[in-house]
């Protein structure tokens, strides 16, 4: 710990003794901050993003494989991913609050909805582009549908669908913040409140967040080198996140 | 900095006398009374998205035509990009404020800094795709490389570098939506004004959605009109 705090840190070194030792609220009576209050903040963070994440895998990554390995949903894979970057993350979870409710369940609701159109899109594509030569040369060897689903097409695209759960585990656990605003208490409680937590809370609950993000990012990014196959590896460096939108080099027949 | 956003709000329901409104409920006639008042936020939504995504795109274009001569600048520029990708909007709006205060530009340097990482891998990513045939044969013709840059292989990037503007527009919608944590109003603030109350998080919410959608279309158009020979291949 740090201790004393350098003066010409400002507002952030008052944001960090936050973060580090509790003290009275703002408006007084409690104490706030400290290392105990961000934990158990923390921990309902990573409870609800890790429950969202993981139903949003369950639910979304078998459709998108099975749709690339039909090769039908190059409309339903493009449309999921234009219409879940253009929702605003506070417009979807305020749509919940004022027609369904507040709670845990809604507020899992809502991340499911955000995680699920980068899976859905980065699986479908990393299944489509499986060499097609490959696909046939697997089925001449007289696998069935469903192995080649699960030896051929599955672990090449694993690079591709890691890279959507990096996306979705981001914009997850960045979301995640604004729980509060549905009484559930993860890491943007202090950012909500700041009647009781002070800028000082806000900016430290902040420097938390930003961490913590990062630090999924960078996580996510090991676990996609480890879950390419060693022959891919060889051949070239595992590609990072797809901003494509389908791109017609041809003019449109209209 | 004792300035907070949130305490700021008012709860307020102009109109709200009627017992639709009252209710929290979804009222077509209370929307219909009150659209003037999502004017503004709007106004300062559509602020919010083109003058970051304007100024990301001049800053990534600088960036990618440099990389472009120096290929090693490629992995650090990503790495950089990636790391402001990567913080919450919501911690942004937070962290920047000691520094930039509260209000639009804490707002504006924050949503340049997402835009970065989606229009540089775009950019990056059309020029590479370009043909080295064509490449050659414009140097075969005596064009310079700052000539064969921009008459040959920005203008045969146009495609990707569009799909990033769209990427990155729409992306900026979304998250101007938060920017009422940095003081900086749009329909974020509307939504946080009563989020309890349908019809206003239908009118907010919607007006951001179409907002994306409308921008898409416009640089669509803007894309078609930059790019006739498209068209004319048959």
């Amino acid at each position: 710990m740090i201790d004393p705090i350098p003066a010409f840190l400002g507002d952030f070194g008052e944001a960090i003794e936050f973060i580090f030792k509790e003290r009275e609220s703002v408006s007084g009576g409690v104490q706030i901050g400290g290392i105990p209050e961000l934990a158990g903040f923390g921990l309902t963070h990573m409870e609800v993003s890790l429950a969202a994440l993981l139903i949003a895998a369950v639910l979304a990554i078998p459709l998108a494989l099975w749709l690339g390995h039909i090769g039908r949903g190059d409309f339903i894979a493009t449309a999921t991913s234009n219409v879940g970057r253009a929702v605003p993350s506070l417009a979807l979870l305020a749509f919940f609050i004022s027609f369904v409710g507040l709670g845990y369940t809604n507020v899992i609701a809502v991340l499911v909805l955000l995680a699920i159109p980068p899976l859905i899109t980065n699986t479908y594509v990393g299944v489509r582009q499986v060499d097609r030569d490959t696909v046939d040369a697997a089925r001449g060897m007289g696998m069935s549908g469903m192995e080649i689903v699960r030896k051929i097409e599955l672990p090449l695209a694993l690079p591709a669908i890691f890279d959507g759960l990096r996306t979705s585990a981001v914009n997850v656990v960045a979301t995640a913040t604004i729980a509060p605003l549905a009484n559930v208490q993860t890491l943007g409680e202090p950012i909500i409140t700041p009647q009781t937590y002070g800028f000082v809370g806000q900016l430290g609950a902040a420097i938390v967040v930003a961490l913590i993000t990062v630090a999924v990012d960078f996580i996510f990014a090991r676990l996609q080198r480890a879950a390419t196959p060693a022959g891919l590896k060889l051949a070239e460096p595992a590609p990072r996140r797809l901003f494509a939108l389908p791109i017609k080099r041809r003019p449109e027949s209209t | 900095m004792s300035l907070l956003p949130l305490a700021q709000l008012k709860i307020q329901k102009p109109g709200g006398s009627d017992s639709c409104a009252a209710a929290n409920d979804f009222c077509p006639g209370w929307i219909v009374d009150n659209i003037d008042r999502y004017w503004t936020p709007l106004l300062e939504h559509v602020y919010l998205t083109v003058v970051p995504v304007a100024i990301g795109f001049a800053i990534s274009l600088g960036l990618a035509i440099l990389a472009h001569r120096r290929r090693w600048l490629t992995g650090p520029i990503i790495t950089v990009t990636g790391i402001f990708f990567a913080i919450p909007s919501v911690a942004a709006f937070f962290l920047l404020q000691p520094i930039t205060g509260l209000g639009y530009t804490t707002a504006m340097v924050a949503l340049v800094s997402y835009t970065l990482l989606i229009i540089f891998r775009n950019i990056t990513t059309g020029l590479r795709n370009v043909p080295a045939e064509t490449v050659d044969a414009a140097i075969g013709q005596g064009l310079t490389h700052r000539q064969v840059l921009y008459r040959v292989e920005l203008p045969l990037a146009t495609p990707e570098i569009m799909a990033g503007l769209r990427i990155a527009t729409a992306t900026t919608v979304g998250l101007a939506a938060l920017a009422v944590f940095a003081g900086a109003g749009g329909l974020g603030a509307e939504i946080l004004v009563d989020k309890h109350f349908k019809s206003n998080v239908v009118v907010a919410g919607g007006l951001a959605l179409l907002l994306a959608a409308v921008l898409d279309l416009l640089i669509l158009g803007v894309q078609r009109a930059v790019t006739p020979w498209q068209r004319a291949r048959g």
